[in-house]
C-alpha cells in the first residue's frame, strides 16, 4: 500500500506533535516552528506513525491519500 | 443577553471530583456523556447559561472550528469568574486571529521539538540536584514544595532568562490566575505586578543579552513585532503556564503511579514506554479541568443540537478523556494504551498547548527518574487526608507528604 502525505502549512500552528510522532517525515522551519514535511511517501514501517500524526494534528493540516 | 439566561432546569456546573475518587471526573458529567451528551449547565450562580459539550469527538468539533471564538472580551463569553477584566493581548489563548496569531508566532520556535530537545540535559541535571537535595533529608518531606514545584519553575526560568530567586513573587501571583476565588480586581492586580516585572527584566536584557525567550522577545519589539507591554504580557503567561500546570501534573501522576504499582515497571521499561505511560497519564487526569470556554459567532450544529450564534460552550477535557466511543475501558489506567495520545489534555484546534513538547519532556524525564531513584516512595499519609485544589481551573493538590 503506498501513503501519500500533503502538509497545509498556512494551517500548522507549531504543536510539533507530527515531530515528535513520525521525525523521519515531520519537521518544523527553523525560524517559526511550522510544518516541513520531508517524506511526501513513507516507507510502510512508518505509515502507523504518519496516520497517528494526521489524527492528534490540532489544525488537521496533514492529509493523507492511500493507494 | 437575554436569549443565554438560565433555564430552570440546568444544574450548575460543578469542578469537585468526588473524595472517594479523587482522580476522576465528576461522576454527574460521565453519566450526562452518556445520556445527554451535550446539555445545558449554569455558571456565574445562574446568571447564564452555556452548552457542556462532553463526547471527546464534538469536544475536538467545537475546539477546532473557528466560529467558536475564544474572546473573552465579548458580552456573555462564560468566563470563569462574571466579573472577569479583559485579558492583555499577550494571554493570548483569550483572543482570537489576527491578534492570536501574531502573538503565538512570535514564540512558536521557542518550544520546536528540536529546540526542547535540547533542554532535555538540563532538565535532567534539574531533576538530579533536586533530588539530591530532597533525599538527603530524612522525610516526610512536602513533595510539591521540594520538588514538583521547584522542577518546572527552575526549567521555566532558564527557559525565559528570568531568576529563579525570585520564585515566591511569580508563583504566588500565579496561583492568583488559577483560582477561581480571585476577583477581577485580584487578577488585573496580579498580571500589573507580573507586567512591570518582567518589562524590567526586558530592559535589562537590552545592555546585557543572553542565550534566552526574555532576549529574542526584545528582538521582537525592535522589528515592530510587538510592543514592549505585550511582550511583557507575553513573558508572563509563559512564565505561569510554564510552572502551575506541570507542577500539578508531576504531583498528580505521581500520586496515580502509587496507586497502580503492577504498572511502574512499564513506565520504567525505556524511553517509548515512559513516553506512552505520560500519554496515558496526560488523558487520564486531564488537569486543565475547568472546561474549556468558547462562544459561538454563528449557528453551528455540534452532534444533534445546533448552538446558536452568541451561546457559551464549555467543554470539559477531563470529560472527554474518559469517552468510551473514544477509548476503551476509559476509566482504567492503562500506561501501554496504544492511542493515549490521542487525548485533548492540551486543546485541540488553533489553541492548542504551545509548551506542550516541554511540559511532556519534562514529564518523561522526571516520572522514570523519580520511581527509578526512589523506588520506596510512598505517601505518609492516607489519600482521603490530602486535600485536593478544588476550586482551581488546574487540578492538583496543596501539599504532598512524602517518604522513601
Ligand atoms: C501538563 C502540562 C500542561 C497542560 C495540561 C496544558 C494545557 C493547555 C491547554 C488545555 C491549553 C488550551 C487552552 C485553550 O484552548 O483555551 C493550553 C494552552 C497554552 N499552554 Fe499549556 N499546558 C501545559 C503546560 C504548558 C507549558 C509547560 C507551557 C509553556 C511554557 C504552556 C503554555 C501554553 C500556552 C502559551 C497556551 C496558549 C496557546 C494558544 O492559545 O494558542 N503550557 N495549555
Ligand atoms: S501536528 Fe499539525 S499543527 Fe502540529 S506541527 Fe504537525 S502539522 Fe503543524
Amino acid at each position: 500500500m503506498n501513503l501519500k502525505v500533503e502538509v497545509d502549512v498556512p494551517k500548522c500552528v507549531a504543536s510539533g506533535q507530527c515531530v515528535m510522532l513520525a521525525p523521519e517525515v515531520f519537521d518544523q522551519r527553523d525560524d517559526d516552528g511550522m510544518v516541513i514535511l520531508l517524506d511526501d511517501t513513507p516507507p510502510a514501517e512508518l505509515h502507523d506513525a504518519v496516520r497517528e500524526s494526521a489524527t492528534v494534528c490540532p489544525a488537521a493540516a496533514i492529509r493523507l491519500a492511500e493507494s | 443577553m437575554d436569549h443565554a439566561m438560565t433555564s430552570a432546569t440546568s444544574s450548575e456546573f460543578v469542578l469537585t471530583r468526588p473524595a472517594t475518587a479523587p482522580l476522576d471526573p465528576p461522576p454527574v458529567y460521565s453519566r450526562l456523556r452518556d445520556e445527554e451528551p451535550i446539555t445545558r449547565v449554569s455558571i456565574w450562580e445562574g446568571r447564564l447559561s452555556a452548552w457542556l459539550v462532553t463526547h471527546w469527538e464534538d469536544a475536538r468539533a467545537v475546539l477546532g472550528n473557528p466560529a467558536f471564538s475564544s474572546d473573552t472580551s465579548r458580552s456573555g463569553f462564560p468566563t470563569f469568574i462574571e466579573d472577569s477584566r479583559p485579558a492583555p493581548r499577550g494571554f493570548f489563548a483569550n483572543y482570537d486571529p489576527p491578534v492570536h496569531t501574531t502573538m503565538r508566532r512570535t514564540l512558536t520556535r521557542e518550544f520546536m521539538v528540536k529546540k526542547i530537545d535540547a533542554l532535555r540535559p538540563a532538565i535532567t541535571d534539574i531533576t538530579r540536584e533536586l533530588l539530591d537535595e530532597m533525599t538527603g533529608e530524612k522525610g516526610p518531606v512536602d513533595f510539591v514544595e521540594r520538588f514538583a514545584l521547584p522542577l518546572p519553575s527552575l526549567v521555566i526560568c532558564e527557559l525565559l532568562g528570568v531568576p529563579y530567586e525570585d520564585h515566591d513573587f511569580f508563583q504566588s501571583h500565579s496561583k492568583v490566575f488559577v483560582d477561581l476565588q480571585s476577583t477581577g480586581e485580584q487578577f488585573t492586580a496580579s498580571w500589573e505586578a507580573l507586567n512591570s516585572y518582567l518589562l524590567q527584566l526586558l530592559t535589562a536584557k537590552r545592555s546585557k543579552p543572553g542565550d534566552d525567550v526574555l532576549t529574542r522577545l526584545g528582538e521582537h519589539v525592535d522589528t515592530g513585532a510587538v510592543s514592549e507591554r505585550d511582550a511583557a504580557d507575553l513573558a508572563a503567561f509563559l512564565l505561569f503556564a510554564g510552572h502551575e500546570t506541570t507542577a500539578n501534573m508531576i504531583a498528580l501522576g505521581t500520586i496515580t503511579l502509587l496507586q497502580h504499582p503492577d504498572q511502574i515497571p512499564y513506565l520504567l521499561a525505556g524511553p517509548a514506554e515512559a513516553a506512552n505511560a505520560v500519554e496515558e497519564l496526560l488523558r487520564y487526569l486531564a488537569i486543565v479541568h475547568g472546561g474549556l470556554r468558547r462562544y459561538a459567532l454563528e449557528d453551528v450544529r455540534i452532534g444533534d443540537v445546533t448552538i446558536r450564534a452568541g451561546e457559551g460552550v464549555i467543554v470539559p477535557l477531563h470529560v472527554a478523556n474518559r469517552d468510551p466511543e473514544a477509548f476503551a475501558d476509559p476509566d482504567r489506567l492503562d500506561l501501554g494504551r496504544a492511542n493515549a495520545r490521542q487525548h485533548v489534555t492540551f486543546g485541540y484546534g488553533i489553541h492548542q498547548c504551545l509548551g506542550q513538547p516541554l511540559a511532556r519532556a519534562e514529564l518523561q524525564i522526571v516520572l522514570p527518574e523519580l520511581f527509578r531513584r526512589l523506588p520506596d516512595l510512598r505517601i505518609d499519609v492516607p489519600l482521603e487526608d490530602i486535600t485536593f485544589k478544588q476550586s482551581t481551573t488546574v487540578y492538583g493538590v496543596h501539599e504532598l507528604p512524602v517518604t522513601w
